[in-house]
This record gives structure tokens, C-alpha cells and sequence, in this order.
């Protein structure tokens, strides 16, 4: 379908893609069983300028929106959504920067991170925090000019990759989601190590870790914004990358749906492709056109959001929860089109479909999202009265 | 150092069409790309760029959809890209081609020129050395690795059937290489957004100051009377029995079809 994209982002789409099937592909298979981080990938992307996207030009960066974000996402999920998720993680976690951070912050960060020289990850979950935000125990108490950080962050994807973080903890407990601050932690600040490394079902080529704070000490300027601002920068984040969570479930989706239409022309029984057979075509059909109106939406919300509109939760919830719908019905069915062969590690469907499943969880579980979406139309319903 | 990539435009398709009238490719509606071993020139040239210094021209000969090619080059990091380009060319075999690549480079003068081994196309392997000798240098063809590279001096490997050989060489030197030399880079962005702006740099055959009778299809020793891939022919015959009557069946079964 024709979505009008100008020249350049169909220059993003081209070099991305062909990253994808050159440098991608060939490795999907290997990185996911043995649990790697795609370092040498990271590479690519970082001299291809794909790192500096999002970032403005003063910065070092392309000065793109999220509809070149969401196309860069889409195109490497299509191929690999660990590596996708190494990717899109990175863009989690300079956001808080980028949309709070000082004038000093940016230009002591964002080049580095356009130039794709410094990974970034995003310490928001705790063991008794994931879905309830509210029940963060990380602190950071200030002594002198400095933040005094204790706890511990858990599944942070690109933990131990990253060379910055950016990490709520709260600065006084007793004001509850006010009472947390946004900090940005180097790699190798002292009292700051690396915990336990998740194995995970799905996209293993990512590095999920746990972020330990044990006495670390930081500097006062790297308090992002100020103290009490916490979640709401953590919410204006994932309000913008949710949607890129959206891109994502597009992206692994069309992976499977070219996977299984290649396989349903080929194979044969009872004498013919079994692409002959309804039954096939109904759900490649069915599977084509969950993606083509998961793509619309994603497309819909990042215009929207480069647009500057100022309500972007619910739409960007709405593009998250259906395409990652999408994505993991989709990637279930290319399985099933390509039976016994789908099943088998020679073909990419089932790591398609293990991958599929964690957009269904991350960044808000779908319910979280319903709820968003929910509470967003009973607000709406209210201003009405 | 000043390093000049020879690049070809060829048809990205393994089944190329030939024009059975005129005995050339047919090239409409075919998509274009960098000849596959040039990739590796490029990147060799970027990379001994950016260890020593100086730049890299990208020089094509071809017709003017040839820039295409010249601004992926600028894509991925060439410093400038030259389009050598006349109607005087058409029709120039490799002898020709290389005489007016060499007089091109003669004018922009070049340390190091790199070429691909070949093209996928032509796959003859000749432009490269003849260039080379055009230009009475030195040349190293099937380039594996570049051990050296300094003033006036280089060393590197050079792919054989078992091996490789060591070759040190003077400069300026024309080195050909094999895809076994590096990994060619992915172009960038910014360098696809810049390359779209870039100014071609072209040159046509007064610039390089050769006369009519030397260029193109008048240039030319070769001519193409036939192009054709070469029939197959799967029958056989075994011959059965002690190797003195297999031999005597052989040589009658010869005489027979008229080859002895």
C-alpha cells in the first residue's frame, strides 16, 4: 500500500532493509541460540547513521520523527526482533534526555549516542515494580552535591551494553509516583555492577540484565529535570515508544507472513502448492490484512506524533496493543501454514513466534495498555458532560 | 595519498539478456549496481584513506546513468566522483575501455588505482592490468590483503591456486582485488543525502586528449561476431573391456564422428 513516504524516508526503509537481509538474516538464527548480543550489527547500524534517527541536528543527529522511526524498527523486525529490540531499547532510553534533559545533558550525550558510540538503556522495572510503576524501592538519597543510589532494576533490556542509563529512583518515598526522579548512570560509576542475565523464551539476541546500585555515587547533574519528575518523563517516554513497540509487532509480523506465503508456494501435497488449498489463502489473507491495518495505525500515530499533538497516549496504547495482537496471531498462524517445518529451528517462523510474544508484555503488558486506552476515552467522555 | 576506485555500473542479474542483432547487453529494465568486486575496491580505497590520509576518487567510464553507481560511491565515502563519458566511447572493448580509463586517471593523478578483479558481466579480468600497463606502472592483480602501505611503498598478498604470494611494489602501483580483501561498509545517510546533492565531476574525450581512431568500437580489436553460452552436450559413450580394447573402441568411435 501506498503510505506517501517522501524520499528520504524511503531511503531509511531501502538501507535498513538491505541491512537487514545482508547483515541480519544470516546471523538471526546463531544469535538467537546462543543468547548474543549483536555487537558487530550495532556496528552497522551506528555507521549508518540509523542511531541518530530520533536525534535532533544539533545534536549530531538525522533531526527525524517517529515515522522514520517506527519504518528503521519495522524493517529490522521484520528480520530480527531480538536485534530490533537492541535497537528500539536504545531509543527508550535517551528519550528521557532528549524530551527533559538540560541544555548540558544533551550536548553531553546525545552526540555520542546519534554517532551510535554509546548504548543506552532505560531502569524503570523492579521485582515489585512492572506493571504498577508506583512500586519502585531503587532510592537516591542526596548528600552533598552528589545522589546516593540503592537497589535493584530488573530485565533492563541492553543492561551491560549500555555505556548510559537512564534509572528512576525514588528521591522521597513518602509522595509516591511524585516522589521519583529520572538519573542518567554511567557504565562503570563506582558501586554501580551488573546482576543477574536473564534466558529468555524470545528475543535472545537482546541483553536482558539487572542494574545493582550499592552505594553509588553520582554527580547532582545528572538528575534529569528535577526531583519529583520521575514518571512523568518516564510516561512521555513510553508514550513515544510505544508506538515503535508497535512497529516492531508490524515488522515480525511481515517477517512471518513472507516466510510462510514463500513456503505455501513451494510445498506440495496431494499434488499440488498448498497455497491452492482456501484454507491456506484464508489465512494468509486474514494474516496480510491484520498487518496492512497494524502498519496504517503505527503509521497514523508516529504522523500524529511528529505532527506535535499533545494527546498521544491512547493512540500510541491503541498502535502497541493491536499490532503486538497482530504480530504474535500472525507469527502463531505462519507456524501453523508451514507445520512440521514451521516447528523446526531450519526456518525462522517459531523463533518468530517466541519473539512475538514479549510485545504482547514489554513496555506496558497489553492490559496496561487497555487500561490507558480506557481511562483515556472515560476523561474524553467526561470533558463531553 | 591519492587513490583513484575504477568502478563499473553492471545489471544486477545473474541471467543477463543479450541483443542477439547487436551483440550487446541489453540493460533496460534491469536494475544497476556497483560491480560486486569494485564494492571491495572502494572499501580497500576508503580504508587506506583513512589510515594515511588524502582522498578517493571514484572513476567510471559509461553512459550518463552511470551516476548513479558514482553517487553510491559518494555514499559510501569517496571524496569525489568522476564520470568519463562520450559518444565516442560506445562500443569500446576492454583494450579501448582501459586506454581512455588511463588517460582519465592520468589527469587525475593517482598514488594507488583499484580496481575490481572483474566485472560480473564482461568477466574478462583485463581492464585492470591493461590500464596498468597503459600507464607503464606496476600492477598486482587478485589483491587478497594490504599488509602496507607508505610513501612510494606498498606490500600485500596476492590470492594463487594453493596460496598466496607476498608483493612488494613501488608506487604509484594498480592493484585488481578479490572479495576476500575486506567487507565491503554499508553507505550512511548522511553520506546517502549528501551523495544526492554531490556534484558529479565529468569528463569527456577532449578532456582526456585522445583522438577518435583510439576510442570506442574504432578502437577496438575486438569485434563481437557471436555471443552464446556454450552448448552442452551430455552424450557419452563407455567403452567396456581391457584397457587395450577400451582404447581401440576410443579410437575407432573417433574416426568414426570425424575428430581423428
Amino acid at each position: 500500500m501506498n503510505y506517501f513516504l517522501n524520499e528520504e524516508q524511503e531511503m531509511i526503509r531501502d538501507l535498513t532493509r538491505k541491512i537487514a537481509d545482508e547483515k541480519i538474516v544470516p546471523v538471526r538464527a546463531e544469535l538467537d541460540e546462543k543468547e548474543e548480543f549483536p555487537r558487530e550489527i550495532m556496528k552497522v547500524l551506528a555507521q549508518s547513521d540509523l542511531f541518530g534517527l530520533f536525534i535532533p541536528e544539533e545534536y549530531g543527529g538525522l533531526g527525524k520523527g517517529s515515522l522514520e522511526l517506527a519504518i528503521a524498527i519495522e524493517e529490522l523486525s521484520r528480520a530480527c526482533l531480538g536485534v530490533a529490540t537492541s535497537y528500539s531499547a536504545n531509543a527508550l532510553g535517551f528519550l528521557p534526555i532528549l524530551l527533559n534533559g538540560s541544555e548540558e545533558q544533551k550536548k553531553k550525550y546525545l552526540p555520542d549516542i546519534a554517532a551510535g558510540k554509546k548504548l543506552v538503556a532505560f531502569a524503570l522495572t523492579e521485582a515489585s515494580a512492572g506493571s504498577d510503576a508506583a512500586g519502585v524501592q531503587t532510592t537516591a538519597v542526596k548528600e552533598g552535591n552528589e545522589y546516593v543510589l540503592n537497589g535493584t532494576k530488573q530485565w533492563i533490556t541492553n543492561g551491560g551494553e549500555a555505556e548510559i542509563n537512564t534509572v528512576v529512583a525514588m528521591t522521597n518515598k513518602s509522595k509516591g509516583t511524585r516522589g521519583a526522579s529520572m538519573f542518567v548512570v554511567e557504565h562503570g560509576t563506582k558501586g554501580f555492577t551488573y546482576g543477574k542475565k536473564e534466558n529468555k523464551l524470545g528475543i535472545r539476541a537482546s541483553s536482558t540484565r539487572e542494574l545493582v546500585f550499592d552505594n553509588c555515587r553520582i554527580p547532582e547533574e545528572n538528575l534529569i529535570s528535577k526531583e519529583g519528575m520521575g514518571f512523568i518523563i518516564a510516561m512521555k517516554t513510553l508514550d513515544i515508544a510505544r508506538n515503535g513497540v508497535g512497529a516492531q509487532g508490524v515488522g515480525v509480523a511481515q517477517g512471518a507472513l513472507d516466510a510462510s506465503l514463500d513456503f505455501a508456494m513451494e510445498r506440495r501435497q496431494f499434488g499440488q502448492a498448498i497455497s491452492s488449498f482456501q484454507a491456506i489463502q484464508h489465512m494468509l489473507a486474514d494474516m496480510a490484512t491484520q498487518i496492512e491495518a497494524a502498519r496504517a495505525l503505527v503509521y497514523a500515530v508516529a504522523r500524529h506524533i511528529d505532527a506535535g499533538e499533545k494527546e498521544i497516549s491512547k493512540v500510541s496504547a491503541m498502535a502497541k496493543l493491536f499490532a503486538s495482537d497482530v504480530a504474535m496471531k500472525v507469527t502463531v498462524d505462519a507456524v501453523q501454514i508451514m507445520g512440521g517445518s514451521g516447528y523446526m529451528k531450519d526456518y525462522p517462523v517459531e523463533k518468530m513466534m517466541r519473539d512475538a510474544k514479549i510485545l504482547q508484555i514489554y513496555e506496558g503488558t497489553n492490559q496496561i495498555q487497555r487500561n490507558v486506552i480506557g481511562q483515556a476515552l472515560i476523561k474524553e467522555g467526561a470533558k463531553k458532560k | 595519498m591519492k587513490i583513484v576506485v575504477c568502478i563499473k555500473q553492471v545489471p544486477d542479474s545473474a541471467d543477463v539478456k543479450i541483443n542477439p542483432e547487436t551483440n550487446t547487453l541489453i540493460r533496460e529494465g534491469v536494475p544497476s549496481i556497483i560491480n560486486p568486486f569494485d564494492m571491495h575496491a572502494i572499501e580497500a580505497g576508503l580504508q587506506i584513506r583513512d589510515k594515511t590520509g588524502g582522498d578517493v576518487a571514484a572513476l567510471t567510464m559509461g553512459p550518463p546513468q552511470a551516476e548513479g553507481a558514482l553517487r553510491e560511491a559518494l555514499s559510501l565515502g569517496v571524496n569525489e566522483a568522476v564520470l568519463l563519458s562520450d559518444r565516442a566511447f560506445a562500443g569500446a572493448d576492454t583494450w579501448a575501455t582501459a586506454y581512455a580509463l588511463a588517460g582519465a586517471v592520468k589527469k587525475l593523478g593517482a598514488d594507488i588505482i583499484l580496481c575490481g578483479k572483474q566485472a560480473i558481466d564482461g568477466d574478462t579480468a583485463q581492464v585492470g592490468p591493461e590500464i596498468a600497463e597503459f600507464l607503464d606502472i606496476p600492477h598486482v592483480a587478485y589483491v587478497r590483503k594490504i599488509e602496507e602501505v607508505k610513501e612510494g611503498y606498498i606490500r600485500v598478498q596476492r590470492l594463487m591456486d594453493e596460496g598466496y604470494d607476498i608483493v612488494e611494489s613501488s608506487l604509484p602501483v594498480l592493484l585488481t582485488v578479490v572479495k576476500e580483501l575486506n567487507v565491503p561498509r554499508m553507505p550512511s545517510l548522511k553520506g546517502k543525502m549528501a551523495a544526492k546533492k554531490a556534484e558529479i565531476k565529468k569528463m569527456n574525450r577532449d578532456d582526456i586528449g585522445i583522438g577518435e581512431a583510439d576510442l570506442g568500437l574504432k578502437g577496438s580489436p575486438t569485434q563481437v561476431k557471436n555471443i552464446f553460452a556454450p552448448e552442452i552436450k551430455a552424450d557419452r559413450k563407455m567403452f567396456e573391456g581391457s584397457a587395450e580394447e577400451q582404447v581401440k573402441a576410443l579410437v575407432a568411435e573417433m574416426r568414426n564422428i570425424k575428430c581423428l
